[in-house]
């Protein structure tokens, strides 16, 4: 008979694939289901979409699409995941957005201010906006969904009173467009692909090499070394395939990664540096985990909170000027619709967890992506309007009832 | 935050203690009424209240730590033991008293002020966070970093090191979440986790009340070895056993108020559980009017 583990076994082990994989399938029926659902999903998906729509649904030119479609979304995703660690919710992230898309355009077409600044005040109204929720929820301690509930009627009243009844403030500014409708030279699409696999290589590597010889717990060099190459070679397909001639006629060439992939590409190695490797994304867990503890361990929580909301409603206000870039104006409505409702289901599709204290900068990005498939493939089906929004809605409660059917499991298991 | 960054070494380990230090009795603990002469309380408090609301928990406290000695912080449940350590370690905030810590008046406004003192807790409702893991719960709120960012090999390192040293056996691997650990095991985590840094004084609220056999006896060897280095140790604990083997003086809290606080060769068993049910035993303890007017 074998003892269980003892002394640190597992952590002096050598750790060979069998007993990684293994370890995997023990988590995953504890409940730790990781990019699991995401994946299968996403698979799932395209190949639902690829066999009703064989000859739109993968064309480059939808791919491209696809992409710059889910790049608002994955940005106010990637927001939100830093609220939704701590357990807290921010209904109003849509429509800051859409205020702060609503300050750009207007300081862009009334006040004939140059991009930057316009496109820094959006930001900073954006700061604000999370500055104020932040102190509701973490000072005077009002829940943050009837904060941010509230925040979603007053904030479309702003973007109203800004735009006026009815209207649209057209976005023309060539940089402003260029972010979600013009393309990186072809080269640069491959370097920044390269680049970031090198990178991320690099620091995985040397993470394991590192572990290995001061004899801490590593995972097993063929894990790494397969996670890279799993990585290096989705990041360097996506480059081919946006590299490809999309243009609808034989005449001109459209071609390369969007701009716009290159901000998220940023804001996710930012996001991710913050929460898995700085003390204070450390504490962001340890609060969605258990406050009070964090608390004991002298954590000021309370300006760790309001903190989140500050950067959830600043990339709110990213992901609006990347809304009004694609679309090339903002509108009363912007903000007001769908956004919210897919940047949170991208979230939890990607693994993060509504309870708190579970989630990662990537989840957005998966999420993000199995959003604007969703999204996408309906629209090439021609879906009524009806039938989206009944989806939409089916896959949110869907990936809630996936992260809370997985918590039970992992309290049940003893995770 | 002061420098109180783990140190090596900051654990006694088992070899520093003279093989014939024997029991706590053949040690000449300080007899009498009297604490030992001329040496300054670590930590003392006088004239604590604190209420919650409308519910006066603590009366007039008077405690006093001195280095090298444990003290068992003895009372019936709902007594006030743990809100006292609470307010000590500037989770609560006190209503009125003075805390001197080596002598120095202090205000104690948050955990970290209690941390930067030298002052470690080991709460009863375990201050860990499940989802994270050991490693990740040791250092919470004072991780080591390189710049900015955190240096997770050097706190690994140093988090088993501390573990090996308590002789904690059962832990399958130091980067396993909390949440997978059994109660004693994160018991365990929790002491450790005290121990990790240089403090002057450890306040254990129940440590041994979820553990085995073998857990419970590290823990109580642990007690005295801290002790034995110079440290200053709290000890709340319902068992009177353990209670008698460790202590070097022993506070009885009867309602919220100081019954008696005595030298454990003093009194018998007998007499400290009159002190915790009844507040007084024969000479010892509260008067009999106020004993009775907390009824
Ligand atoms: N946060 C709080 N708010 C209100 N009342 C409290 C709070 N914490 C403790 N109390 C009250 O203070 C009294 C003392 O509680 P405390 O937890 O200090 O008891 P204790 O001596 O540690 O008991 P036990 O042996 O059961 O751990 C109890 O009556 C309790 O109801
Ligand atoms: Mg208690």
């Amino acid at each position: 008979m074998k003892l269980a583990d003892s002394d640190f076994a597992a952590d002096r082990r050598a750790h060979d694939v069998g007993s990684a994989v293994r370890d995997y399938l023990t988590r995953l029926r504890g409940g730790e289901l990781g990019a699991l659902p995401a994946l299968l999903g996403m698979g799932g998906l395209i190949l639902l979409f690829w066999i009703l729509r064989p000859e739109t649904f993968l064309s480059s030119q939808n791919i491209a699409n696809l992409f710059t479609q889910a790049l608002p979304v994955t940005i106010l995703a990637m927001g939100l995941i830093f609220v939704l660690l701590l357990g807290e919710i921010d209904l109003s992230a849509g429509v800051t957005g859409g205020v702060c898309a609503a300050v750009m355009a207007k300081l862009m077409v009334d006040a004939e201010q140059p991009w930057y600044v316009a496109v820094l005040a959006a930001l900073a109204t954006g700061l604000v906006i999370g500055g104020a929720i932040g102190w509701l929820v973490s000072v005077i301690r009002i829940p943050s969904f009837v904060v941010t509930l509230a925040l979603f009627l007053g904030l479309q009243g702003v973007t109203l009173r800004l735009i006026g009844e009815g209207g649209t403030v057209p976005v023309r500014d060539d940089v402003v467009v260029a972010l979600a409708n013009k393309n990186m030279p072809i080269w640069a699409g491959w370097l920044l692909a390269v680049v970031c696999t090198a990178g991320y290589a690099a620091v995985q590597l040397g993470r394991w090499r590192r572990q290995h010889q001061r004899n801490l717990a590593a995972r097993p060099i063929q894990l790494v070394v397969g996670q890279v190459a799993v990585v290096g070679a989705a990041l360097l397909f996506g480059t081919f395939l946006l590299s490809r001639d999309r243009a609808p006629s034989p005449l001109i060439t459209v071609a390369g990664v969007p701009w716009g992939v290159l901000l998220v590409a940023v804001l996710f190695i930012i996001a991710s540096f913050v929460l898995s490797r700085t003390p204070y994304g450390r504490h962001l867990y340890a609060v969605g985990g258990n406050a009070e503890a964090a608390r004991r361990a002298g954590i000021n929580v309370t300006r760790l909170r309001m903190s989140v909301f500050m950067i959830a409603s600043t990339l709110a206000a990213v992901s609006g000027i990347v809304a009004a870039s694609r679309l090339n104006s903002v509108a009363t409505a912007s903000g007001g619709g769908n956004e919210l409702l897919f940047a949170v289901g991208a979230a939890v599709i990607g693994g993060t967890s509504l309870f708190g204290g579970k989630g990662k900068a990537r989840d957005a990005i998966l999420g993000g992506l199995v959003v604007s498939i969703i999204a996408n493939g309906l629209g090439l089906l021609g879906a009524k309007a009806y039938l989206n929004m009944l989806i939409t809605g089916g896959v949110l409660l869907l990936a809630a009832s996936i992260d809370a059917l997985a918590r039970r499991q992992r309290s049940a298991s003893g995770r | 935050m002061a420098d109180h960054g783990p140190v090596d070494g900051g654990i006694p380990a088992d070899d520093d203690i003279p093989a014939e230090s024997g029991t706590p009795a053949e040690r000449g603990t300080p007899g009498g009424g009297t604490p030992p002469g001329g040496e300054t309380p670590v930590l003392r408090i006088t004239g604590l209240n604190k209420s919650f609301g409308a519910v006066h928990v603590l009366h007039d406290v008077d405690f006093t730590l001195r280095p090298g000695q444990v003290t068992a912080l003895v009372g019936d449940n709902g007594a006030g033991k743990s809100t006292l350590i609470k307010c000590i370690a500037g989770i609560h905030p006190i209503d009125s008293g003075t805390i001197e810590f080596e002598g120095r008046q202090v205000s104690i406004s948050g955990p970290r002020d209690a941390a930067a003192l030298g002052i470690e807790v080991v709460y009863q409702d375990l201050a860990l966070a499940d989802n994270l893991d050991i490693v990740q719960n040791m250092f919470l709120g004072r991780e080591r970093t390189k710049g900015v960012v955190l240096d997770e090999d050097s706190m690994e390192q140093a988090a088993r090191e501390t573990l090996a040293r308590l002789s904690v056996r059962t832990v399958k691997s130091v980067r396993q979440q909390v949440a997978s650990l059994s109660g004693g095991q994160r018991q365990t985590v929790a002491i450790a986790k005290a121990a990790l840094w240089e403090s002057k004084v450890v306040i254990l609220d129940e440590p041994t009340a979820a553990l085995g056999v073998a857990q419970t006896r590290q823990v109580l060897d642990l007690v005295r070895r801290l002790a034995d280095t110079g440290h200053s140790v709290v000890l709340i604990s319902h068992n009177m056993n353990d209670v008698f083997e460790v202590a070097d003086r022993i506070t009885a809290l009867y309602l919220g108020r100081v019954a008696a606080d005595v030298a454990r060769a003093e009194v018998t068993h007998g007499q400290v559980v009159e002190l915790i049910t009844a507040g007084r035993s024969g000479e010892l303890g509260l008067a009999p009017v106020t004993a009775a007017e907390n009824l």
